[in-house]
This record gives C-alpha cells, structure tokens and sequence, in this order.
C-alpha cells in the first residue's frame, strides 16, 4: 500500500507530443508513488492513451523526460528500453492478445521468451494466474473464442505473469458491461493488495475511477490540471473538473 | 507544371517508401543472428510457406511445362527442329519460368497471407503488445517469415521444375508422339550446373522480396480492416511487379 512516504516510482516531467498539426500533450506533468494506483481521466482525444503509450516506451515524445524509479528513459536505446518494460505489464483496451495462439501460451507469452522454463512449468503458471482471474478450464482455447470480458480478464493475466512492478490499463472497463466492469475493477483493486504493484490506470469510467484509484489526475487540452484523491477531485472548485466528473455536456469544456 | 508537380510528388513518395522497405530489410538481417532463437516459429512459418503453396505450385508448373512442350514442338517444327523440345522444356523450366511462376504463385498465396496477418495484428495492437512484453516484433514476426519463405521458395521450385517436365514429357510421349528416350536425353544433353544453381538462387531472392515486401505493407497498416485490406493487395501487386522487374537485372547478373 501507498503512504506520504514512499517514493516515486515513475515521473513524467513536461512532456510534449504532437502528430501534424494535433497538438496531443502540451506540458503534461504527473507523479506515480510506489505502490501507488493512479487514475487519470480525461475526455476523448485529450491524450490519455497517448500518455500510457510514453510511459511505455511505444511513443517517442517530441519533449519532455520520463523518469521510471529514478532512470530517464526517453534516450535510452531500444535495448536498455527493453530491460526498462520487463518491469512493466500494460493491459490493452481490446485486450490485444496473440490470435494465433491458445490462451496459455498468450498468458505464459513472457515466460517463454524471456525465461528457461519447460512448457508445462509455463503452463502451470498460465493456469495460477488464469485462476486469480477467476478463469478456470480454457487454457486450450483460442483467443477468438471468448467474449470480451474473458478476453480482458486474460490479457490482464498475461501482464502479470511476469510478475511486474507497475501494471498499466488501458480504459479497462470500456466496452464490457457493468456486471463485468465492476469485476474488473474488483480484480484491478486486488492485483494492487495481492502484488504490491504501482498501477495506472486511464478511463473516463468515473465510476471505476472513484473505486480503484488512491489519487485522480485529470488531463485536458493536455496537461494535467489536477490531481487528488477521490474526495478531493469530487469537491474540487474547478469547473473544468466539475464538468467531466459530473458528465455535463454543458460547461467550460466545449465539445460540439 | 501540374504534372511535373504531380510526377514530382509521385516520386518522393515512392522514394520514401522504397527506402522504408530497405530499412526494414538491414533490420531483418541485423536480427536473424540475435538471439533469442525462434525456432519454434520457423518452423511454422516453413511449413505455412511450404504447405500453402505447393498444390498451386505444382499445378502451375504442371501445365506450364505441358504448353511449353505442345508449343515449342509446333513451332520448332517450322525449321526441324521439333527434337529439341526437351532441352526447351528443361532449360525454360529450370532459368526461368520455375523460379519466376513459382515466385508469382507464392507472392499471391502467402505474400497476401503475411501482410494480412501482420496488418491485422497492427490494427488490434498486439504488434504494440509485443512490445510491452520486451518482445522485438521485427525478431518475433518478420525474420521467421523472411527465413521461411527464403528457404522454402528453392525447395518449391525444385518441385515445380521436376513436375513441370514431367508435364512436358507427357505431352511430348503421349500426345506428340515423341520418342521417350529421345526426350530424356535432350533433357539433360545442355543442361550445366550453373543453370540449376542461379535458378535456386533467383527463387531464393524471391522469398526475400515477397517477405520483406508483404510484411513490411502488413507491418505499416493503419485505418483498421479496411486498411488490412488496402495492405494486402499492396503487398501482392508490389511483390509481383518487383520480381518481374528485378527478375530482368538477377538474371543479367547471373547468366
């Protein structure tokens, strides 16, 4: 669990992306702690996913540095990069699994490139996880045939084979239903208690916002221009915040 | 001065795409000798590359070597020469329509296939999943492809020679009436070493470029299904036209 104290675990310092004449992050500042579950909201377009994608190393920014447990890492090159994402596990908004193989081998994915480990020790290890998931019997199936709410349960499975230090969500509740999604937030919450993990997630769920999140950051017209915990985001004096978090079409925030 | 901007334009792009291609290609060699070694997915890729396409191949091949035949003994029959038509068979099947018909067969079965595999795993992310499980996608996706695909295209085109005069040789015995031995014999009279070994080589160029091709266009897919598709006629089309084009240069170098 996350105290004052502990220290931070991923920073990213005025940081700037652009794609042509899209102006996406424009000075975006944000502090993770350890062991910390940070949330960040946001409308459509206004960067989330384009953050997440920084953090991780899958875009380059324009500006700005990115500081994980204390080691810059946009100038790193692809290799050390690669070193840096083993202490991460990102799990996607379509789920993002291999589609050409079963779904053992997409959770033990990791274990198998990077580990000696014999196939039946990964599989072991695919169906464990599977089952902190609550998904039992289909490690022999194919991606194809599960339903969207197995298929982000098992790509969540697949980012913590590995047993990583910060896990990253991609609007995880977005697309399932709300049985669902309050299960997904359920199982973010334990992977949290159980693994000790930093977590960021980026949704424009609220609801799954107030349930997971230690402190709630909002980007618009990208920078982040608040951040706080749940109580303090939904008191917050800014009507910019007060607009999103309430879902109000009408308000500062122009959308038409 | 629309048009020069027009050819202008037209050629910076396909400047910039060449380019990209070629880069993609230094990159594939760079990775083939770093590890980890993925021979679980050579192996599979060999027997895609292999499997899907050798009943088009030897069909191809089958009757090619059969018109080759039924052709060349009418035509050579105008100057008497209708008793070479086995070493035309051999030396066409073995120089050139073998590696060029095998190239182009395989381009639109498994050149289509890649780019269409890789598009749609662009378009889902899970090249980016890749990614984020430290897993280079060019190590993991494209050189066991490029391997497969220049490996396995010779082999093909060993297949398609051997079949392609056979088909030659039934219509010459059965049809033409040609003395079997006759035929036999011419098939190996003119035939050098050389002629097989280039022939081997061009087709295994070809693998290279339908594989660096198909997975660079399925690799840079964007606009989701719609774009899967737009990938994979292009990597079908550009493969196709940069064999017929570099055919003419390899074989200059070769022969």
């Amino acid at each position: 669990m996350m105290d004052r104290n502990s220290p931070i675990k991923l920073r990213v310092v005025n940081l700037y992306k652009s794609f042509g004449e899209k102006h996406v992050l424009r000075g975006c500042d944000l502090e993770v702690q350890e062991g910390e579950s940070m949330v960040v909201i946001g409308g459509s377009g206004s960067g989330k996913t384009v953050l997440i994608k920084c953090i991780i190393g899958l875009i380059q920014p324009d500006e700005g540095k990115i500081y994980v447990d204390g080691l810059e890492i946009t100038s790193l090159n692809e290799r050390k990069l690669n070193e840096v994402r083993k202490k991460f596990g990102m799990l996607f908004q379509g789920g993002a699994l291999f589609d050409s193989l079963r779904i053992w081998e997409n959770v033990g994915f990791g274990l198998r490139q990077h580990t000696q480990l014999s196939e039946e020790e990964i599989r072991r290890i695919a169906s464990e996880k599977l089952r902190l998931l609550g998904l039992r019997d289909i490690e022999d199936l194919m991606p194809a045939e599960l339903s969207g709410g197995m298929k982000k349960r098992v790509s969540l499975a697949r980012a913590i084979a590995m047993e990583p230090e910060i896990l990253l969500y991609d609007e995880p509740t977005t697309g399932i239903d709300p049985m669902m999604a309050d299960a997904i937030n359920g199982l973010i919450i334990q992977m949290r208690e159980k693994l000790s993990v930093t977590s960021i997630a980026i949704t424009h769920d609220m609801r799954s916002a107030y349930k997971i999140a230690d402190r709630i950051a909002m980007l618009y017209q990208g920078k982040i221009i608040e951040v706080g915990t749940p109580e303090e985001i939904k008191n917050s004096p800014n009507p910019i915040v007060q607009q999103f978090i309430q879902g109000k079409s009408e308000g500062p925030i122009k959308l038409m | 001065m629309n048009l020069l901007r027009w050819i202008g334009n037209h050629t910076i792009r396909f400047a910039e795409e060449a380019g990209r291609v070629m880069i993609l290609f230094a990159r594939t060699l760079g990775w083939i000798f770093r590890p980890p070694m993925q021979g679980r997915e050579i192996l599979k890729q060999m027997e895609e590359v292999g499997v899907r396409s050798f009943p088009v191949v030897i069909i191809t091949a089958g009757f090619t070597g059969m018109v080759l035949a039924l052709q060349s003994f009418t035509v050579f029959k105008r100057f008497n020469a209708e008793s070479m038509v086995g070493t035309v068979v051999a030396l066409s099947m073995i120089r050139e329509l073998g590696p060029v018909l095998t190239g182009l067969m395989v381009s639109g079965r498994v050149g289509s296939a890649m780019a269409a595999e890789l598009g749609t795993m662009r378009v889902t992310e899970q090249i980016d999943a890749l990614y984020t499980l430290a897993t280079n996608p060019i190590k993991y996706l494209i050189v066991p492809r490029f391997l497969a695909a220049t490996i396995m295209l010779p082999i093909l085109v060993i297949f398609a020679d051997v079949i392609g005069i056979l088909g030659g040789y039934l219509v010459s015995v059965q049809i033409l009436g040609t003395n079997p031995t006759l035929y036999i014999r011419r098939t190996w009279d003119y035939l050098e070493f050389n002629d097989l070994y280039s022939g081997l080589l061009k087709a295994a160029f070809f693998g290279m470029i339908i594989a660096t091709i198909s997975c660079y266009q399925g690799f840079s897919t964007e606009g989701g299904a719609e774009g899967v598709g737009r990938a994979t006629t292009k990597a079908v089309v550009i493969s196709s036209l940069t064999i017929l084009i570099s055919n003419y240069f390899i074989t200059a170098f070769l022969f």
